[in-house]
């Protein structure tokens, strides 16, 4: 820990959060500039650099920044988004195997889309999805509140929802045609293929309002992650501050699943990647968002370029690198007979 | 003279009426110890005094103040409680956890001054746990760890400090160690602390005050030697019991008799 002191402003700063972040945040762009060189043409790695600043043809411009660039920003805002929604899961339910999936959020986006794939018309996913997710978000905290939501409660209830939900889209599913459910599984791996400027558009925004919200509460969680009774004695209220911050993880998990779909196991892995990072300390939220994005750009480099020609969808490689580590995890939490 | 004190206070939980109308003074700098048979209440009526429970009925005065109308980090600055059994994130470091408690003091924009850095230094010197500062809690002892949570309670800097069972799950040693620190910073640092306390004999060496509880009514409050007798025992833990003077410090001691 690092005092960081400006006048009357003061913080702490964890050095080696802040350095493994760094280094994370790094490798992400790293990995992002050499998916451009990938595709259906290759390009060399000094043509793609030297046309994002500005001097290549017209053709390599638009494969390139049209196309490519897209998809890579896409892909590390949602595995920010991702990453940050579990970070803050996790230690509000002071549980390292919470994520938004568990509380609704991945299961209402999901019947949402795929009402909209088979009823609507695939225009209407993102926004279709956006609605899901909060809806059904909010569908569990108001069925989880007594007085106020306790961690165990609300994921307790999150698993009945999504039960409940999951079963009315697999009821869907059998109704579609074969088309509509081959796009509607497709959509459900999640992806980023064909994901534009406008989807990095959306999840940017996104970014840029629900970040500095929750890096700004970031001080309510290290309080609530002591309990409610700690927290009440240090703090007074706080069940407007755990409203907030579930309300921002909702939102930010929400806004990812809306343009790339429930990407699986990034806002599970992430926040336990990052704590490994930092040597076993809590997980910041930030160290948590680079190790998200990270996952999520190398693993939609590795879906397109060892699996080519097959358009992989992310979604399936994540949870391929994600889900041997829940598994070690989980074993190891068993071993020492705590959380994790 | 009181600075903390109920006033015919009924505490519930979801309707359920676990103290009764009970009115208590907390002696200002003296040790209170609240002792009562399982389910008696003790640490409901901790609780309502932290204002962790909002009372059924009648108030709880801080100097005077009621309560419930001062404000969340006014009342953090001034009264402070350690819940039976505190929970932390895994991995955290000592420093960590016991900056934490001095969320009363700071701002988002002011997180860490010099005068926080003070307070915790000086907490973790008074609890001996200054050479820990950088281990994760989860390598510590129980022993150590308790005095990591003392430490974080008197970061936050508060005249008053409610300790609910703070030795539970320690041998007998480590209690006793608790309990001297306990009286160190009642002594040395002034302040007035109340303890919910299991074992009798314990509670009768390092109280100044006692608070009889059974079932959420006060049997009988007063010094140790006024508390501690074959009557109140007999009636509070329905326990027939011989009391000596305690041959070390001339506390009462209680020695159980045998039901053959």
């Amino acid at each position: 820990m690092r005092t960081v002191r400006v006048g009357p402003v003061s913080t702490r700063v964890d050095v080696a959060s802040l350095v493994g972040s760094s280094v994370a945040w790094a490798l992400t762009l790293v990995v992002g500039a050499v998916s451009l060189t990938v595709g259906d043409y290759r390009i060399p790695l000094p043509v793609v650099l030297d046309t994002l600043a500005g001097h290549g043809t017209l053709i390599l411009n638009d494969i390139i920044v049209n196309n490519r660039l897209p998809r890579v920003l896409v892909g590390i805002g949602v595995g920010t988004a991702f990453a940050v929604s579990g970070a803050i899961f996790q230690r509000l339910a002071r549980n390292p195997l919470v994520s938004p999936d568990l509380i609704g959020v991945n299961a209402g986006a999901a019947l949402a889309a795929v009402l909209m794939i088979t009823v609507f018309g695939s225009g209407w996913i993102p926004a279709g999805a956006l609605a899901g997710s909060l809806l059904s978000a909010i569908a569990v905290y108001v069925l989880a509140y007594r007085g106020g939501v306790s961690g165990y409660r609300l994921v307790l209830v999150g698993i009945g929802v999504t039960a409940i939900i999951s079963s009315a889209t697999a009821y869907l599913l059998t109704l579609a045609d074969i088309y509509a459910a081959k796009s509607a599984s497709q959509w459900l791996a999640g992806s980023l293929a064909g994901r534009t400027w406008s989807h990095a558009w959306v999840i940017g925004g996104a970014l840029v309002v629900l970040l500095p919200a929750a890096l700004a509460s970031a001080r309510q969680l290290r309080l609530l992650e002591l309990g409610d009774d700690l927290a009440r004695t240090l703090a007074g209220r706080v069940e407007l501050s755990r409203a907030l911050l579930i309300a921002i993880g909702v939102a930010l998990a929400a806004m990812a699943t809306a343009v790339a779909g429930p990407v699986a196991f990034v806002a599970l892995v992430a926040p336990q990647l990052a704590r490994r990072l930092v040597r076993e300390r809590v997980a910041g939220l930030l160290a948590a968002g680079a190790l998200g994005a990270l996952l999520v750009v190398a693993s939609d480099l590795v879906a397109r370029e060892i699996f080519a020609p097959t358009a992989l969808p992310v979604g399936v490689i994540t949870a391929f690198l994600g889900a041997p580590y829940l598994l070690v995890l989980m074993a190891r939490a068993n071993r020492i007979g705590r959380g994790g | 003279m009181s600075e903390l004190r109920a006033d015919t206070l009924t505490l519930a939980y979801d309707g359920r009426v676990v103290v009764h109308e009970l009115s208590v003074l907390i002696p200002r700098g003296q040790i209170t110890v609240i002792v009562g048979a399982n389910a008696s209440g003790k640490s409901t009526l901790l609780r309502g005094l932290a204002r962790l429970l909002k009372p059924h009925s009648g108030t709880v005065y801080l100097d005077d103040t009621n309560l419930a109308t001062l404000s969340g980090a006014t009342l953090a600055t001034r009264l402070g409680m350690l819940p039976q059994q505190p929970v932390a994130p895994d991995g955290i470091t000592v420093s960590d956890l016991v900056g934490r408690g001095r969320h009363p003091y700071q701002k988002w924009f002011r997180q860490w001054t010099p005068a926080d850095e003070q307070a915790v230094h000086q907490a973790l010197q008074a609890t001996g746990t200054a050479d820990l500062a950088d281990r994760p809690l989860d390598e510590l002892s129980g022993g150590q760890r308790q005095r990591v949570w003392l430490s974080l309670a008197l970061a936050q800097d508060a005249q008053t400090m409610l300790l609910d069972e703070p030795t539970t799950f320690l041998d007998l040693a480590h209690q006793l160690e608790i309990l001297d620190l306990v009286r160190t910073l009642n002594r040395s640092h002034r302040k007035t602390i109340v303890l919910v306390l299991h074992d009798l004999n314990l509670a009768a060496r390092y109280a100044d005050h006692l608070i009889a509880l059974k079932s959420g009514h006060i049997a009988a409050t007063g010094t140790p030697t006024q508390v501690i007798t074959p009557t109140t025992v007999h009636s509070v833990f329905n326990l027939p019991a011989q009391i000596i003077p305690d041959p070390q410090t001339n506390t009462p001691l209680v020695i159980p008799i045998p039901r053959d």
